[in-house]
């Protein structure tokens, strides 16, 4: 996922869990970068037409952010149900956020063809927990 | 700005490795469904391209599986049961499988270029890191990039087929 994806996912997860526009202190605090980079990021996107941004409100994303924002989300939720799953990691979130740069959503759309997502994923992503609220951390049992 | 793209210890490496090793298996395991999901009829009528195809992408993937897991053996980290995905492979095949013969040589095609992109990807990661391992980066970097190669080789393999069929 590239650094632009990871920026929209988190713009999406906090306004979600803050009803609001995401600030640049919680997403440079989110995503461990500088306040002054978070700008510069955002900056970019504005300039794509993915975020508007307020000053002194933060940024929220258009109509195509959010598009981009929830495919982002559903490549880490993937990568997080497949560590959690299928290679039992029990620390699933912070590796999954570790990975998540390496691992690019074609690669992760293949490893959805062995975990069951549910089909309202990114819906049920739980900004708290940073997880999907139904993942139970366990081996997934093939559907018979 | 940027969020960072390498690979920075051991545990991470391994972790990779083993994603290598599950996808190898997903395409050994689904390129086997393939050629058993059709009937005795499809079968007599399978192009004996289209069965090469699926019987080598199956050698190959084992083979790379292989030399995945001899790089995570010396990382001390342990590998992913070839009967454990394939048991989640099959479990979820009736959901995601090809409908006819260029729905099997499309699914090949992305396996390959999937696999392609995962190991050209990290092979960047692990370029832009200056993170000593537990393995030599030389022949970790070789071996990468030798199934790299092979990858590409399997995605210009199956795009001819293709186009052949066009």
């Amino acid at each position: 996922m590239n650094t632009a994806d990871q920026y929209l996912k988190a713009i999406y997860v906090v306004q979600r869990a803050e009803n609001g526009p995401a600030a640049t202190g919680t997403l440079a605090d989110r995503l461990e970068v500088s306040p002054a980079s978070v700008n510069e990021m955002v900056g970019k996107l504005a300039d794509r037409g993915l975020v508007d941004h307020e000053k002194y409100k933060g940024a929220s994303l258009t109509d195509e952010g959010i598009v981009r924002a929830r495919e982002a989300l559903q490549t880490y939720c993937i990568i997080e149900r497949f560590l959690a799953n299928v290679l039992e990691v029990e620390e699933f979130q912070a590796e999954a956020r570790e990975l998540e740069s390496v691992i690019d959503e074609t690669v992760a759309d293949r490893l959805d063809t062995i975990i069951d997502r549910r089909s309202d994923c990114p819906e049920c992503f739980d900004p708290e927990s940073d997880a999907c609220e139904h993942l139970d951390f366990c081996i997934e049992n093939p559907a018979n | 700005m940027s969020l960072a793209t390498r690979v920075g210890s051991d545990r991470q490496l391994a972790r990779l490795l083993q994603i290598g090793i599950v996808l190898e298996e997903v395409v050994e395991a689904r390129a086997y469904h393939h050629h058993q999901s059709l009937s005795a009829e499809e079968q007599t009528e399978l192009d004996d391209d289209i069965e090469h195809l699926l019987e080598h992408a199956a050698e190959e993937s084992a083979e790379h599986r292989q030399r995945l897991e001899e790089l995570i053996d010396d990382l001390e980290a342990e590998s992913v049961a070839f009967e454990e995905i394939e048991a989640l492979v099959d479990g979820q095949y009736g959901q995601t499988k090809p409908e006819d013969f260029d729905g099997i040589l499309y699914d090949q095609l992305h396996s390959e270029e999937t696999a392609y992109k995962f190991y050209d990807d990290l092979i960047g990661a692990i370029e832009g890191s200056d993170a000593e391992f537990g393995i030599d980066r030389d022949s970790l970097l070789e071996t990468l990039r030798g199934i790299r190669t092979e990858e590409e080789e399997g995605v210009r393999e199956v795009t001819e087929i293709m186009e052949e069929r066009e």
